[in-house]
């Protein structure tokens, strides 16, 4: 135990710097991965057959296949077509799409809970349709996402491992190298493992607090059951 | 002779091959309470509905100032602006505060700077006796409560007309009289109202006059007085009677408070 202790504390840094790129990606995948949920959910939900045709066809493309697969054929498979992309960018571009179409998912499914009724008094004081959509519908579906959509930064935070296959120097690339140099595979794998959990389990309380932060008296999962 | 502020001419709305209603001739002056009663399914609240656009028409015209607001082109928003709505099931904002629920319109729709909107809309929930619930969510408010905020988040647009669609219908009975307590003042003000109601008390008192529909046309329109108690179709004479005992019945329980 105790040497494991001290292979951990060894290779912390090495491990913090891999953590960083880690944590980098799942932001960033996150963010533009919300950007395009919610531009898919809106044309879904909102959009004309074209939109919501090619909003399905996204989700569904990007839903039904492996994540591994998908950053293949951006990073080994665009260059046959002449668009060379750098490995974090390649990494982005996966991450991103693959999170919209989650993430799309679960804001479609909280627009539409919100129901016909709250646009239907928008528009009665005067509102046009995007802007009953905008101050009215998103405030809420927004918030009633949440819980469920709380789901996709974790998993996010972990499919990022996949990086390494294509040499993005993340947490798991410095655990193969660690492991690698030091032949100790066990040891290498368990002191990341422990840096995942420990990464999720902040992201949790950070979720947590998001979720009580955002939280309006009268109006949440809870109160939608009774 | 004065010009009505609302008019439909041949109003029809058909879904499929269902006819909700057809020719609806309607007249409302300013400052007249007209109340629409009817049995369920006669296309009341559709009429309504489709008064302010919310829902497509299948026929005729609705004047609104004398302006055709059916017509092509026109700005349906505009027109919303100028017509309050206030809905069975309230219908509030339930992420805003009630003071926020009756500013949005302000701010957003009508662009005023946020005192100015701020202290209108304190106005409009003093209008309604809601000052003291101006920071409280619709989940922290009875139903009585929430739809005294509707009322107030309709009137803070300063319509020219306002509609009501079975405003107390979703209310526990103790909480309806506070509701057509607001709607009786706001009468006494001289707003130009067009209510769909089954609260037969509220027709009789209030009411400048009764419109009886019945299977998507109108059967009858009179004053109240002639409605109730001269009615020319046996359909309205029998309706009334049906209803004021049911009800008259409903509203002896509320006073013995059961």
């Amino acid at each position: 135990m105790s040497d494991f202790l001290e292979f951990f504390t060894r290779f912390l840094p090495d491990l913090m710097k891999g953590a960083g790129i880690t944590l980098l990606l799942t932001a960033e995948g996150l963010s533009a991965g919300f950007v395009l949920g919610l531009l898919s959910a809106y044309a879904r939900v909102y959009g004309s057959k074209f939109w919501r045709g090619l909003a399905v066809g996204y989700i569904e493309l990007f839903r039904g296949t492996p994540l591994l697969v998908q950053l293949f054929i951006i990073y080994y498979g665009l260059p046959g077509l002449g668009i060379t992309l750098s490995r974090e960018l390649s990494a982005f571009l996966a991450l991103g799409f693959n999170s919209g179409a989650y993430q799309a998912e679960y804001l479609r499914g909280s627009i539409l809970a919100i129901g016909d009724g709250q646009m239907m008094a928008g528009r009665a004081i005067g509102m046009s349709r995007f802007q009953a959509i905008w101050h009215i519908i998103l405030p809420q579906a927004l918030r009633l996402a949440i819980p469920a959509w709380s789901n996709e930064p974790v998993s996010l935070l972990k499919s990022t491992a996949v990086v390494f296959l294509i040499a993005v120097p993340d947490l798991m690339a410095k655990a193969k190298s660690i492991a690698a140099q030091t032949y100790d595979p066990i040891g290498s794998y368990l002191a990341v493992a422990i840096v995942y959990l420990a990464i999720v389990y902040l992201l949790d309380a950070v979720l947590r607090w998001l979720e009580r932060a955002s939280r309006i008296p009268g109006f949440e999962m809870e109160g939608k059951k009774a | 002779m004065t010009n009505p502020i609302l008019e439909t001419r041949n109003l029809t709305k058909i879904y499929g091959q269902n006819i909700i209603f057809k020719n609806i001739n309607l007249k409302v002056n300013e400052g007249e309470t007209i109340v629409i009663i009817g049995p369920s399914g006669t296309g009341k609240s559709t009429l309504l509905r489709c008064i302010n656009l919310l829902t497509p028409h299948d026929g005729g015209q609705v004047f609104l100032d004398g302006t055709e607001i059916t017509a092509k082109g026109h700005d349906e928003d505009k027109v919303r602006q100028q017509i309050g709505m206030v809905f069975q099931n309230f219908l509030l904002f339930n992420h805003l505060t009630a003071l926020d629920n009756v500013m949005i319109g302000l701010t957003k729709v009508k662009k005023l700077p946020r005192e100015q909107a701020k202290t209108k809309a304190m106005e409009e929930l003093n209008r309604v006796g809601l000052v003291d619930r101006a920071d409280h969510y619709p989940g922290q408010l009875s139903g009585g409560q929430l739809q005294r905020v509707a009322i107030a988040r309709a009137l803070a647009m300063d319509p020219r007309v306002m509609l009501f669609d079975e405003p107390t219908s979703a209310l526990d009975p103790e909480l309806i009289g506070e509701v057509l307590g607001v709607m009786e003042k706001l009468a006494h003000d001289r707003m130009t109202m067009l209510v769909v109601t089954h609260e037969m008390g509220f027709a009789r008192e209030v009411a400048d006059r009764i419109v009886f529909m019945e299977k998507g046309s109108i059967v009858e329109e009179g004053s109240p007085d002639d409605l109730f108690y001269h009615p020319q179709h046996d359909r309205t004479r029998e309706f009334l009677w049906k209803i004021t005992e049911l009800y008259g019945k409903k509203e002896k329980d509320r006073t013995s408070g059961t």
